[in-house]
């Protein structure tokens, strides 16, 4: 081994876990101090305690914004994933004109600024009429839900073996019957992963939440005007821990599916797995 | 959720097939992607097109004449506050995604070349932190940075300063580490994706023909992963540009981004036009931007080359 061959081998570990110490340490402090005693954030912690968490489910306004949050969250994603299911199952099995086009489109939330994307639905849904409610934010949350939705479909449609389809199709089934006992059932753990992807980035969704609810708040929304208190701040450190804690779970579990799908189908699961 | 990119790799043509067979497989196509590209006209492709329009129009209290003008866009432009606002923004985002994807290409690195059977596990625990809420994440950086915050105590506690300093917080600085810290994950999958595309062999055929570690690098790796790093840099430079909460949280006055002025057009001030105006300019301005970055990005790897 030479010198820098060497050095790049020693240098490279050691960034790789500062780096994921980067990325954890300011997420990690919203747990530490959500059990400190004392209100104010900082070192050395005053004491140990659950009296900001106890708080929580004693306060109403909260609990509203955390049941508009799951009726956002499980609406956007199954629309999101419904939607996802028809274009990632076009984009991989079928090919035809203007394809790259349409899928661009579809996939366009990702790559533009979420507050422009916000304000242009904004304009159009006043304009048709529609009043501003949790019924607008899911329209937003299944918008920018979608383009994630077909990235993880697409892992677990990518390489499915067409054979089985067209066995299924030569012993008698109907295109739809073959989907439905065929496709369906290999897919499932990518459709369980796509939902519960979906789910979490509509639950931890601002700026659709705030530019599209109107008076219905969700829970970002409701930590975001709980932020202007300083007396608040503990008791949103609470929250926020519970939040972090059901996210990383859902993603956990989601990843899970994703590999199982990607396996399912005899891939190498896209290039990620 | 690693795959968030995948479905931006390119196409794989299927098994071909006769001509009348593809005919019908064609209508099935259009069906299927029907739903979601007629959900995504609907709700996006219009809604920019009625932006579009908007940007030409003007507004007195709540009725929106439609007269075309181009007097928004000379307000966007030419007033200074909003030309040193989109200034910012763009100086803060160019800022952003070059610090996100010179931080990110060595993580991606050795996933890619040394991270043996553990990639999937060390991508998903690099990426986990994307994926929880934005909004929680600003607040830790306030919390850190604020005047009784973490740091501030941590540096008295280690005798290196006597009192708080106020200079941590509510500036530009604070708006660039938290924005890089929020999209240096996200950045990395691209990257990584590109680097698992390069042919080992090439880098081995380098070093048989005399190239050492650094030039088998600027040589084959990096011009071979420039697609990724060119992903990786457009997809944190364009949706920062329009960052509103992270301004908004930390920023202060010396750090409010563009997004911010667009919120209050739509918002208080009640003048639509102006922020359709402000939204295209932005949006236009970035496009330049990222445009310009791509070419120079790729001249540098060819002058290394």
């Amino acid at each position: 081994m030479s010198l820098p061959r060497r050095l790049l081998a020693n240098w490279l570990p050691a960034y790789a876990a500062l780096f994921v110490l980067f990325l954890y340490l300011p997420v990690m402090l919203l747990p530490i101090f959500s059990v400190n005693l004392s209100a104010t954030p900082k070192f050395p912690l005053t004491g140990l305690t659950l009296k900001w968490y106890e708080g929580l489910p004693k306060t109403p306004a909260l609990l509203d914004a955390a049941w508009n949050s799951l009726i956002v969250g499980v609406s956007a994603a199954v629309l999101a994933t419904v939607l996802g299911i028809c274009a990632a199952r076009a984009v991989t099995r079928y090919r035809f004109r203007g394809q790259r086009a349409m899928n661009g489109l579809i996939m366009a939330p990702l790559v533009m600024p979420e507050i422009i994307v916000a304000v242009s639905l904004l304009i159009v849904l006043l304009s048709a009429g529609l009043s501003l409610s949790l019924l607008t934010v899911t329209l937003g949350h299944v918008l920018i839900c979608v383009p994630y939705s077909i990235s993880v479909l697409i892992s677990g449609f990518e390489g499915f073996d067409r054979s089985l389809e067209e066995a299924s199709a030569d012993l008698g089934e109907t295109t739809a019957g073959t989907f439905r006992r065929v496709t369906l059932p290999m897919m499932t753990p990518a459709i369980i992963s796509s939902l519960l992807v979906s789910f979490t980035i509509s639950l931890d969704d601002f700026i659709m939440a705030f530019f599209l609810g109107g008076n219905d708040v969700t829970l970002p929304v409701y930590v975001w005007g709980q932020l202007r208190f300083a007396a608040k701040l503990p008791s949103v450190l609470a929250l926020g821990t519970l939040l972090l804690v059901a996210s990383m779970v859902l993603l956990t579990v989601a990843e899970i599916m994703r590999r199982r799908a990607a396996a399912r189908t005899q891939t190498t699961g896209g290039l990620l797995a | 959720m690693t795959a968030a990119l995948e479905g931006t790799t390119p196409y794989r043509a299927p098994r071909a097939a006769p001509a009348s067979f593809l005919k019908s497989e064609e209508a099935k196509g259009y069906t299927l992607i029907a739903p979601p590209f007629l959900y995504a006209l609907a709700l996006l492709g219009l809604p920019i097109v009625v932006v579009i329009a908007h940007s030409f129009w003007s507004q007195t209290y709540l009725t929106v004449d439609t007269t075309l003008t181009l007097d928004n866009y000379r307000q966007a432009l030419f007033e200074p506050i909003y030309q040193d606002l989109l200034l910012r923004s763009l100086f803060i985002s160019l800022t952003v995604s070059v610090t996100t994807v010179c931080l990110a290409y060595p993580v991606a690195y050795f996933i890619s070349f040394h991270g043996g059977r553990h990639k999937g596990l060390w991508l998903f625990v690099i990426t986990i932190p994307f994926w929880t809420s934005y909004l929680l994440r600003v607040m830790s950086w306030k919390v850190i940075l604020g005047y009784s915050g973490v740091l501030n105590s941590a540096l008295m506690g280690l005798g290196i300063t006597d009192e708080p300093s106020s200079a941590l917080l509510y500036n530009s600085t604070a708006v660039l580490i938290t924005l890089t810290h929020a999209w240096v994950a996200f950045a990395i999958l691209p990257i990584f994706v590109s680097l698992e595309k390069v042919d080992r062999t090439l880098i081995e055929a380098a070093t048989d023909l005399g190239d050492g570690p650094v030039r088998s690098f600027l040589r084959v790796t990096l011009p071979l992963s420039l697609p990724g790093v060119i992903a990786a840099l457009l997809i944190v430079m364009i949706p920062t540009v329009g960052d509103y909460v992270t301004p908004k949280m930390v920023g202060g006055t010396d750090g409010v981004m563009i997004a911010n002025a667009i919120q209050a057009q739509f918002g208080r001030a009640m003048n639509k036009p102006l922020g359709a105006a402000l939204s295209v300019t932005t949006m236009l301005a970035v496009t330049a931007m990222a445009f310009v970055s791509v070419m120079s990005l790729r001249a540098l790897v060819r002058a290394f080359r």
